[in-house]
């Protein structure tokens, strides 16, 4: 789930960077806004359902309504007692290439 | 008689020893804080109610968003609709935002710096439970300490708060972004009040300010008469 400042919220992280990345080279940015990702795992019947649940708990406690809105995306189509999911994950995320 | 003043503590407050102390410094005899764990189910035998500052719950996620769903905070929610006076002071007042028990919300500073300075705010409105002893325009000079103190909401939400006289303290330099140099706002009954500076730190000489003293005095004041009632100033 991605939880981010609504539209026409100010946001006092994204400004900061915005202005930060051209000291470094990077003046080709632009509308730099700042959110957070949330994984969760979650134990349900079907998509639908737990994307519901996800749902439910954006709107009474992962985002303030107020100023934020959410995203949620499928990760990976888990079925019950598919031990494999982890390592599905962590494909979704791979590691950084080595240096 | 005297009044009894509930302070909240929740996991991870530190300025409730402030607020008892600050109470019993303005008003001896007359009120007196008490400490209420935030497990706590009622709140019956307060005359008001104070969620202090500090950092409940770690301020993880939001600060207020997990220490809103204490136990307590049903018994808050119900004190205030009986129209119980309820301050929220710093932390406590990004409590009563995420409860949804004062409008907007408070998100990180303007300049992303965590701000511990003394800035000066001007009285809005005198309706509230925490500035009945004041004149409406009265400046005072008040200590912050927060990173998420700017005063957010969307344009219909700024604009009843100022038609409907619910602003109660104001910025005079705005220091961290607040819509409209909102420092602190009421509910539409005014007894509900939530404000980023602590009065509490200004009611000793000692600590460089006693402004804080007109503000712990009108809470004590509607503590004892109720909201409404004639104040001494």
């Amino acid at each position: 789930m991605e939880v981010r400042l609504r539209p026409g919220i100010a946001d006092p992280q994204g400004a900061t960077i915005e202005r930060a990345l051209p000291a470094l080279g990077f003046d080709t940015v632009e509308a730099v806004r700042v959110g957070k990702a949330f994984r969760l795992r979650v134990d349900a019947a079907d998509e639908e359902s737990a994307r519901r649940r996800v749902v439910e708990m954006a709107d009474r406690l992962l985002a303030n309504p107020v100023i934020e809105e959410s995203a949620i995306r499928a990760m990976t189509p888990v079925s019950p007692g598919d031990g494999t999911s982890a390592a599905r994950e962590d494909a979704d995320f791979p590691k950084p290439a080595a240096r | 008689m005297t009044a009894r003043i509930g302070v909240v503590v929740f996991p991870g407050s530190n300025c409730e020893h402030d607020v008892v102390k600050a109470i019993g410094l303005v008003a001896p005899g007359n009120a007196q804080g008490e400490l209420v764990w935030h497990g706590a189910r009622t709140l019956a035998g307060y005359d008001a109610v104070v969620l202090p500052g500090g950092f409940a719950y770690g301020d993880y996620l939001r600060p207020g968003a997990i220490a809103r769903f204490s136990p307590v905070m049903e018994a808050v929610a119900k004190y205030a609709a009986d129209g119980g006076p309820v301050v929220g002071i710093c932390n406590g007042f990004q409590v009563l935002t995420e409860a949804g028990l004062l409008p907007g919300a408070l998100q990180k500073n303007r300049g992303l710096r965590f701000l511990c300075t003394t800035v000066d705010v001007e009285v809005g409105t005198t309706r509230s439970a925490l500035t009945g002893a004041l004149e409406p325009g009265t400046r005072l000079r008040l200590p912050i300490n927060h990173f998420e103190g700017n005063y957010t909401a969307d344009a219909a939400t700024i604009a009843r708060l100022r038609d409907e006289d619910r602003v109660v303290l104001r910025y005079t330099n705005n220091p961290n972004g607040s819509l409209d140099d909102i420092a602190g706002v009421c509910n539409e009954e005014g007894n509900v009040v939530g404000l980023m500076p602590h009065p509490e730190r200004a009611c000793d000489a000692m600590t460089g300010s006693t402004d804080g003293t007109g503000l712990v005095r009108s809470l004590v004041q509607v503590a004892a008469h109720g909201l409404g009632q004639p104040v001494t100033p």
